[in-house]
């Protein structure tokens, strides 16, 4: 596998020339510096304030771009290599599938992980500047879920990309996923309970698979243990499994299940045709 | 010495054959011009030697390993220049680093190519390969194949994007190989290539129509 970690290298340096990195990391980094200039360190709501709220806004708007964010951005650029030849000439050379494949994903995983991290960091250390004090245990689950969930889209984009060889389709399907695991957050969820058509068990299992979901409930569960703020099926889950159970859930299910996609990938990649 | 056994090789792509049934051997020194119209299968059949798509009937072995089992092996004797520079997002110089790491060819051999192809490498190492213009583009890339000294270098219409001296620079250097190794040229003009090739094959609807030893 020594070609693994020169496929990883290439790939981060070749992101960090792209302008969909710099989008990215300006979209985290702006996202930060707007959270400054709006004060939300001095404000409070539901009981949150300081480096906490800036904190719980921070994730709760990462739910929502960084899943679609890193599939775009994946799909998009593998596609595009194969469409342009790009895979057929650096595939000419001696590298093993499992070095390329496995290689592009750890370069991905870094490229898409650092500017997130970096971004929460940066807001940790305006909050202290404010006078907050050092949220160890906020700032420890936190990394964990955005690695998690780094994990789990690049797994769902690396076996996106490898299924579907249309750039236009591959695309397409990118944004269906994300809008679908959105939906099932909260507005799918409650729209089934309040129709009653479903067994509850059904609705339970729906929210668990769904790893935004997962998420969510970890990135909440540390400031409401209750978790009476994000909805009825997030505090059925809770009472159900306890608060221990889905920390540890939210941060292991979206890890493991990006593993399974990400294997399931190359199980296509190397079965397949590779142009 | 073959370094090439195609045997009944096919290739559908959505239910049409593109390959049909193609039986081959390359032996060691043989240079081949291969033609043949557009959608002949040319490039399907080099893209099955490179290892890039599963066989639906038939096997090929490359020095008597399988292109798709064993792709480093057969890889490792191949050198392959496009028919289009693909627009690789690497300077000059991390596409060298690559190529060094994965074949074991030093980047003085791959600049002393160019250099020979009138392409000053160092002064445009950290150049992003796509920004090269494309004459400087196919020239690095004949540069990266030359230097590696493979047992079989497939041209794809290497001679495309060349003006009419760098291509004289390009003939010399193939003639002056000292190695012994076979080429597959994939062309259409049979001219451009005929000083250097001592085989035809003429291909038509995935199938060889014409063999000859020239």
């Amino acid at each position: 596998m020594k070609n693994l970690s020169l496929v990883a290298y290439l790939d981060i340096k070749e992101s960090l020339r792209a302008r969909w990195f710099y989008v990215y990391a300006f979209v985290f980094g702006g996202l930060m510096g707007l959270f400054f200039i709006s004060g939300i360190t001095d404000s409070v709501v539901m009981g949150f304030t300081g480096l906490s709220r800036l904190l719980l806004v921070f994730i709760q708007v990462t739910i929502i771009i960084l899943p679609i964010f890193i599939l775009i951005t994946t799909v998009k650029s593998i596609s595009s290599d194969r469409e342009s030849n790009v895979l057929e000439y650096m595939l000419s050379f001696p590298i093993s599938l499992s070095e390329y494949y496995w290689g592009k994903l750890l370069g991905r995983f870094v490229t898409v992980f650092f500017p997130v991290i970096v971004a929460l960091f940066v807001g940790v250390a305006w909050g202290l500047f404010k006078g907050g004090q050092m949220p160890w245990a906020m700032i420890f689950l936190y990394s964990a879920l955005i690695f998690s969930i780094c994990a789990v889209f690049l797994g769902i984009a690396f076996l996106i990309s490898t299924m579907v060889k249309s750039h236009d389709i591959a695309l397409g399907l990118s944004f269906t996923v994300w809008i679908v695991l959105l939906a099932f957050i909260d507005v799918a969820l409650i729209g089934l309970m309040m129709q009653n058509r479903v067994s509850d068990e059904v609705i339970l299992t729906v929210a668990m698979l769904n790893p935004l979901e997962a998420f969510r409930i970890g990135a909440i569960a540390l400031f409401d243990p209750e978790l009476t703020v994000i909805g009825p099926v997030a505090y059925y889950l809770l009472d159900s499994l306890g608060h221990t159970f889905l920390m540890i859930y939210a941060v292991v299910y979206p890890i493991l299940l990006g593993v399974i996609f990400a294997l399931l990938g190359y199980a296509v990649f190397k079965k397949r045709d590779i142009l | 010495m073959k370094i090439v056994e195609a045997r009944g090789v096919t290739k559908k792509f959505m239910g049409a054959k593109v390959l049909d049934s193609v039986t081959l051997d390359i032996e060691l020194g043989e240079k081949i011009a291969m033609m043949g119209p557009n959608g002949a299968g040319k490039t399907t059949l080099v893209r099955a030697i490179l290892g890039f798509y599963h066989l639906d009937g038939g096997s090929i072995r490359v020095e008597s390993y399988d292109p798709t089992k064993e792709r480093v092996e057969v890889l490792k004797k191949i050198a392959f220049i496009p028919q289009l520079p693909p627009p690789v997002k690497l300077s000059v110089s991390e596409l060298l680093t690559f190529v060094e790491r994965s074949t074991g060819t030093k980047k003085s051999d791959v600049i002393s190519q160019a250099d020979a192809m009138e392409l000053d490498l160092k002064r445009h190492k950290e150049k992003p390969f796509f920004k090269l213009s494309g004459g400087m583009k196919q020239k690095l890339l004949i540069a990266i194949a030359l230097a590696r000294r493979s047992r079989l270098l497939v041209f794809d219409e290497p001679t495309a994007n060349l003006d009419p001296k760098a291509r004289e620079h390009f003939y010399t250097l193939l003639n002056s190989l000292e190695y012994e190794h076979s080429s597959i040229f994939i062309t259409h003009r049979l001219e451009e290539v005929e000083g250097l090739v001592n085989r035809k094959i003429y291909m038509d609807l995935g199938k060889v129509v014409e063999d000859e030893k020239v």
